[in-house]
């Protein structure tokens, strides 16, 4: 049973956040003996709590608390006051993932010297490499249970799937499969397989899916040394008067303030609220924002490029049938600037139900137009385009003064402007996703804008040089040597891939690293 | 549906004689109600006037036209500006669309007898906040309601029948 701890016992490390990153650290750290407090903002659902409705189940999960948008971007048009679609709640936005589930490629780990100057950009080596990575990745696939990996059999073809095969095959199209998925294909792990139900991303009923709310946390948990506390919301990092932090404040469920003391603090809080909490934490010392003297704490906010395709056939698809994601042409993925843009993207099998699709379809579309189109829902496939955005240190998340959350603090504003190869790539991407669905006889397209952000990144980027970012290799930060990052925001560059499994590959790394230092007497 | 009042009990005769006045398919049936010409259901109006129910009704029916949808299920959406907070702002946006349609030539929103005719009124229109509002509301009013998913072809929860794995995930014989 998770054994409750002090909140004046200064021995722990408290970590923020439960997700890919903060729920994975926990449980590897209490794995290792190493005593956690994990303090979630949000309350704990299990698989018998999720449901399969969209709105039903966003009204349960998603974040909501108050934020702003500001750039160029699409989703500050149609969506200004939810930039992002993540997940308030123990596992975090685990419960909500498709589950797909790939690895870097290898260059890029080194997109500034790959791609070389890109004007407007801000990009910038990783000081890790896939060679580094590769052990993690492994040990990162085999807790997942990543199909096509570690000898595990890939998910079955769905209809939506079989559609979108048969056109990129036509296509030419070589790297075509139902995709690398935290989804078991078989019965594994203590999870079932998947019963292809559908509704992946409002928690999988199943548990069919790896989220670390029914796995890592349990298992942290019954070890003794990993306490969560759920509806904790960590509002302010504290420190002394050398610089070192010395624990969190933190509001309950009823409005009021604690402070847990703390050996060392690992922030996962999503590269939103990541970055907010340690600008919100400035101080004297730390004028502005903890961890912040390199000035890009909340810069190089990325999103990816990303983007639908929806398309119509003279026959039915039923593409709700099935896993929401399982299927994957990885042949755009590859760097090749004659393309007319640097990085690459992947192309994704991806579903919505009628609720979502009039919602996310055209957003503010209306008329015939907009209807006929829902008419033909029955005979409609879909993708999701996903690439390598480009770091810009005017993309930032910042405090907004105008709008303050339910405790009186500044909410965050993102700001996004498409950078131009952004916008090359998305207009590739969207053709070779009409031509995939044309291949096959579609009768009509939809190049479909790009939803609230579900994969957020970079905001306390890692780099070599403390000059250039937040944290170093080991998403330790470059000025307070007990504070950690532990999620996405640590990312440098955001490479095509879904980034889920990266996160909790860099999460197990730090884990083993925190607690060989944390036994040396060196934290 | 416990917003939607059976009104069967009302004769027929009455509700055309209402419905043909105004022309619609959704009509006002008496000082408080709106109802079907088929006398299927009707709803009932607390704050607003039932002009601007049935007005609304076809307002909504005109942003998101889906001819196999009832009109029953478009009152459903739009049944929520019927609220004391919402009244006066209703009734000034429904006043602005019949002027728009008086303005065109017309006699009134709903007696303007092309759908492309009334799609011309709300286009100019588009931009104002009434407009935004109702079409908004709509997209969950509209198509989050379990009942109209069934036109679409979509099926809703799965879980509770073991998922699609045995019910045609990978039905496709087409391809």
């Amino acid at each position: 049973m998770p054994a409750p701890f002090d909140k004046n016992d200064d021995s722990v490390v408290v970590v923020i956040g439960t997700g890919a990153g903060g729920g994975v650290l926990s449980n590897e750290l209490a794995q290792k003996g190493v005593s956690v407090v994990a303090l979630e903002a949000g309350g704990r659902y299990l698989p018998d709590d999720y449901t399969n409705d969209e709105w039903e189940s966003f009204g349960q999960l998603a974040w909501t608390d108050p934020r702003s948008t500001s750039g160029d971007w699409r989703v500050a048009k149609d969506f200004s006051g939810l930039p992002a679609w993540i997940v308030k709640a123990v596992g975090g936005s685990t419960v909500h993932w498709a589950g797909a589930s790939l690895r870097f490629q290898e260059h890029e780990w080194k997109a500034a010297t790959t791609y070389g100057t890109v004007q407007g950009a801000n990009l910038l080596d990783w000081p890790i490499d896939a060679a580094e990575m590769d052990p993690w990745y492994t040990k990162a696939e085999n807790k997942l249970g990543v199909t096509r990996t570690g000898g595990r059999a890939g998910l079955p073809g769905s209809n939506n799937f079989k559609v979108f095969e048969a056109g990129a095959k036509k296509l030419g199209y070589k790297e075509v499969h139902t995709g690398r998925m935290a989804i078991n294909s078989a019965d594994s792990d203590e999870r079932t397989a998947c019963q292809q139900t559908g509704f992946c991303f409002q928690g999988c009923k199943w548990g069919a899916k790896w989220s670390s709310a029914y796995t890592d946390i349990p298992r942290g948990e019954a070890t003794g040394n990993l306490e969560v506390r759920e509806k904790a919301h960590v509002v302010r990092i504290e420190h002394d008067k050398s610089g070192k932090v010395t624990g969190v404040v933190y509001q309950d469920a009823d409005g009021n303030q604690h402070i847990q003391k703390a050996r060392v603090v690992c922030v996962a809080g999503n590269s939103i609220e990541s970055p907010r909490l340690l600008l919100n934490s400035a101080s004297s010392m730390f004028p502005d924002g903890l961890g912040n003297s390199s000035g890009q704490v909340g810069r190089n906010y990325m999103r990816h490029m990303t983007g639908s395709v929806y398309a119509v056939f003279d026959k039915p698809v039923r593409m709700w049938r099935g896993t929401t994601m399982a299927g994957i042409i990885s042949d755009e993925a590859r760097h090749d600037p004659t393309r007319g843009f640097v990085g690459g993207y992947e192309m994704e099998t991806l579903s919505l139900g009628i609720p979502f699709m009039a919602a996310f379809l055209d957003p503010g579309g209306w008329g015939r137009e907009f209807t006929t189109a829902l008419d033909a829902y029955e005979n409609m496939a879909g993708m999701w385009l996903v690439g390598e955005d480009m770091p810009r240190e005017t993309n930032r998340i910042t405090l907004n003064q105008d709008v303050k959350d339910k405790f009186g603090l500044p909410a965050p504003n993102v700001h996004f402007d498409d950078h131009p190869n952004d916008i090359a790539m998305r207009t590739h991407a969207y053709k070779r996703g009409i031509a995939v669905y044309e291949a096959v006889g579609a009768t009509r397209v939809f190049p479909t804008p790009p939803y609230p952000s579900t994969h957020n990144l970079g905001t306390n980027r890692m780099s070599a040089n403390p000059r250039d970012g937040v944290v170093n290799k080991w998403g330790q930060s470059h000025d307070v040597k007990n504070l950690f990052v532990s999620d996405g925001s640590q990312f440098t560059t955001g490479a095509a891939e879904n980034p889920t499994l990266t996160i909790v590959a860099l999460a197990i790394r730090q884990a083993d690293h925190l607690a060989r230092e944390l036994g040396k007497g060196h934290l | 549906m416990a917003m939607l009042k059976d009104v069967r009990d009302l004769t027929r005769r009455e509700l055309l004689s209402h419905g043909a006045k105004l022309g619609l398919t959704a009509f006002v049936v008496g000082p408080t109600f709106v109802a079907a010409g088929d006398a299927a259901w009707a709803t009932e109006v607390k704050h607003l006037k039932p002009e601007t129910m049935a007005t609304l009704i076809q307002m909504a029916r005109d942003i998101y036209p889906h001819d196999r949808i009832a009109d029953e299920f478009y009152a459903t959406a739009v049944k929520t500006y019927d609220s004391e907070g919402n009244a006066a702002m209703i009734e000034a946006g429904v006043a602005a669309l019949n002027a728009a349609a008086v303005g065109a030539g017309f006699p009134s929103y709903v007696g303007t007898g092309w759908e492309r005719d009334r799609v011309d009124i709300l286009r100019s229109m588009e931009k104002t906040p009434f407009f935004q509002t109702i079409r908004g509301g709509l997209v969950t009013g509209l198509y989050n309601q379990k009942a109209v998913w069934p036109v679409f072809g979509y099926e809703g929860e799965s879980f509770s029948k073991g998922g699609y794995i045995d019910r045609g995930f990978d039905d496709i014989n087409w391809l």
